[in-house]
């Protein structure tokens, strides 16, 4: 039961892009299609529950002072493995993706949830933690580049509804902060009723 | 067990071993993607030369420098029976609305353009990154730049730009042009060495 809520509140309670507005960069910058998030959600999951792991297991090996280098050292270990995994074998998303994935080191909702969760839990509950705030977060950026991608290019994870070019600004930036603005409201009012 | 004291040794022991596990971590991934990855980007130039030249039995790779720019062009020449079939040139620009472009372009012998491949272009999404498409990079295709003036219309010359993306498509005209003209200035100078032999 414990491990269950630990494991949901990544989804609405304390979705990521949703609730906190953590890691705005990645979600405004990749989601311009559907399969973008997703990618960007699943490289940001696993990064995400293996540092998580990883930092409650040494948690008490750590002096307090160089908690947060020892942080980011694990966390770019990680991406380092991402990044180098993806430009072997998903070269297509790891072109359209390219300057992000690094870039997970710095995403806040990785630091995040090591300085707030993971150095603080064992070892189990940090791993659900990790699971759901990343899944939770990979639904968010899908929703988002589904959104801009149905609006701005009539398409569904590539595939063409509308053989016809889309409402461009949607796939441009100032598309993302509007998709995501209402995408947040939206959230908030189903969220707050139930 | 009892949290680590932050005295200087544990800190500096704490961040020795944890970045010297990382760097071990990350070198071994590194040495396990190697080769997937080399053989991505080999296959991926593969592709492009086969798209822009088809049907060539053997590859011959020259380097030279352009007349304008910073970095040499790769020529591919295309082979076929030992007849020249034509030449894929990778070339570059750095006139793109978000830097630098990467085409692969195609010429028969006498100059004439077969075909054209984006490689790497960090365009406006939707409105740049329309250059890969056919609508745009098939209107090149079988024109000899001695006779058809690549520049977009809007600087008087034969090429119809993008739509709202008139800086992308001049850098893609300034990358064929470069290739044209280092395509030209390699065949001088390796028609003088043949008449000289």
């Amino acid at each position: 039961m414990k491990q269950w809520q630990n494991f949901s509140k990544g989804f609405f309670k304390e979705n990521a892009v949703f609730v906190m507005l953590l890691g705005m960069c990645p979600t405004l910058a990749v989601t311009n299609s559907a399969i973008n998030g997703l990618g960007m959600g699943l490289a940001t999951t696993f990064v995400l529950m293996m540092s998580n792991i990883v930092i409650s297991l040494i948690k008490n090996l750590i002096p307090n002072k160089v908690r947060i280098p020892t942080f980011i050292v694990v966390i770019a270990a990680f991406v380092t493995v991402v990044d180098l995994v993806m430009a072997g074998y998903a070269p297509a998303l790891h072109e359209q993706l390219g300057i992000f994935i690094p870039l997970i080191v710095v995403n806040c909702v990785v630091l995040g949830r090591a300085e707030a969760f993971a150095s603080k839990n064992n070892v189990v509950s940090s791993f659900f933690d990790g699971l759901g705030m990343g899944l939770g977060f990979a639904m968010a950026l899908t929703m988002l580049g589904a959104i801009r991608e149905m609006l701005g290019n009539y398409s569904i994870f590539g595939w063409k509804f509308i053989n016809h070019d889309g409402i461009l600004v949607f796939i441009l930036s100032p598309g993302a902060f509007i998709a995501l603005g209402f995408l947040i409201a939206f959230v908030n009012k189903v969220t707050k009723k139930v | 067990m009892a949290k680590t004291e932050s005295t200087f040794l544990n800190m500096f022991l704490t961040l020795l071993i944890v970045t010297a596990v990382s760097s071990l971590a990350a070198s071994a991934v590194y040495n396990l993607t190697k080769g997937p990855i080399a053989e991505v980007q080999r296959l991926k130039l593969q592709k492009a030369i086969s798209q822009v030249m088809p049907g060539f039995t053997e590859l011959k790779k020259v380097q030279m420098m352009p007349a304008t720019g910073s970095d040499s062009l790769t020529f591919f020449e295309g082979l076929k029976d030992g007849q020249e079939i034509g030449v894929a040139v990778k070339t570059y620009t750095n006139l793109g609305y978000s830097g630098l472009i990467k085409l692969m372009v195609g010429f028969k012998p006498d100059g004439t353009i077969t075909n054209i491949e984006v490689l790497e272009q960090k365009e406006t999404p939707g409105l740049g990154t329309k250059m890969a498409t056919p609508k745009f990079k098939d209107q090149f295709m079988g024109k000899n730049p001695a006779t058809f003036k690549v520049e977009v219309k809007k600087d008087g010359g034969q090429v119809d730009a993008i739509t709202a993306a008139t800086i992308s498509s001049r850098a893609f005209c300034d990358a064929v042009m470069r290739a044209y003209t280092t395509f030209e200035q390699l065949e001088k100078k390796q028609n003088n060495q043949e008449e000289g032999e």
